[in-house]
């Protein structure tokens, strides 16, 4: 439980930021908690939530959220053999696995432990969806958010995701690639569609691949 | 129900599904290796755009308004290495800053 007690204020402070931010996409309070109660991914969280704040309609908010969160397929394949247990129970352990359980717990190696990662999954959940609670309710006692540069926010929020997923020269070309990609299209095409077509990118990866 | 309603449940349905995929669906395989280099990708490239609509996009123009100075007091607090919640103040803050002053 050590490794995992400092995650607590940080996933409750960023479910706050969520839960305040999903006001601008018209998510009331209960949506935004059973949001992060059953997608429990930021990313994709603020992906959906912005695209629908930004007149997009639900089929592009949903592409982009499903597009970012693609990676746990991998990454549910990687640790598929440290699960025990009926189809139910591998089911439900399988909702904590996240970015952070997994690095945690050793993820992409062979000592992967799975009761690190279900302390960690639990703990980051209870703070994700407790933090967006309180961050929806604040939201609806002050009223109209956007007056407070949440536009802004959410824009600082996507380029700090953003710059932690620049490792190397590939995802850096990726990276590229998928903002000249929106930036081309957002004149032309509706809201929405410029963020799912910039998944096009990933081929800057073919050749290396 | 509403859309926001729809979105919800679907974008959480889909991550049910995603995540199941290897605990659930897989045992000791792996998928193959260009393919998941390829979806390693999909984060670094969906996120730039995320990037360029929030801080770029009004509708189908672009403009250069009150959001970039957001988006740079963001990456200030991201090159101190704040934490993510403070760059979303940080963001917020710069935003409305150049409101209040324009």
């Amino acid at each position: 439980m050590r490794v995992a007690a400092p995650l607590f204020p940080a996933a409750a402070a960023l479910g706050a930021s969520f839960g305040v931010l999903a006001r601008t996409a018209h998510l009331d309070a209960v949506a935004a908690v059973v949001m992060s109660a059953t997608t429990f991914a930021g990313s994709a969280q603020v992906a959906a939530v912005s695209v629908l704040g930004g007149g997009g309609g639900v089929a592009a908010a949903v592409a982009a959220a499903l597009l970012l969160n693609a990676r746990y397929a991998p990454i549910g394949i990687s640790v598929a053999q440290s699960f025990r247990g009926g189809l139910v129970k591998r089911f439900a352990q399988a909702q904590l696995v996240v970015d952070e359980s997994w690095a945690l717990a050793g993820g992409g190696s062979s000592r992967f432990d799975r009761r690190t990662m279900l302390g960690v999954g639990a703990t980051l959940w209870v703070g994700w969806v407790g933090g967006t609670a309180a961050g929806a309710l604040a939201g609806e006692v002050v009223g109209d958010p956007s007056g407070f540069g949440l536009d802004g926010a959410f824009a600082a929020l996507f380029l700090a995701l953003l710059v932690a997923q620049l490792t190397d020269r590939t995802r850096i070309a990726a990276a590229l690639a998928g903002a000249a990609i929106s930036a081309l299209l957002i004149p032309v095409a509706p809201a929405g569609v410029p963020i799912v077509a910039a998944s096009v990118a990933v081929l800057v990866g073919w050749r290396r691949a | 129900m509403s859309p926001a309603w729809v979105a919800v449940l679907a974008v959480g349905a889909g991550t049910f599904a995603l995540k199941a995929v290897g605990p659930v669906g897989v045992s000791g395989r792996r998928l193959p290796e260009r393919l998941e280099s390829l979806l390693e990708l999909l984060a670094p490239a969906i996120l730039a755009a995320l990037v360029v609509t929030e801080t770029f996009g009004d509708g189908r123009a672009l403009s250069l308004d009150a959001r970039l100075l957001g988006v740079a007091f963001g990456l200030v607090a991201v090159v101190l290495r704040a934490p993510l919640w403070a760059v979303v103040l940080a963001g917020a803050c710069g935003t409305a800053l150049f409101r209040l002053v324009s």
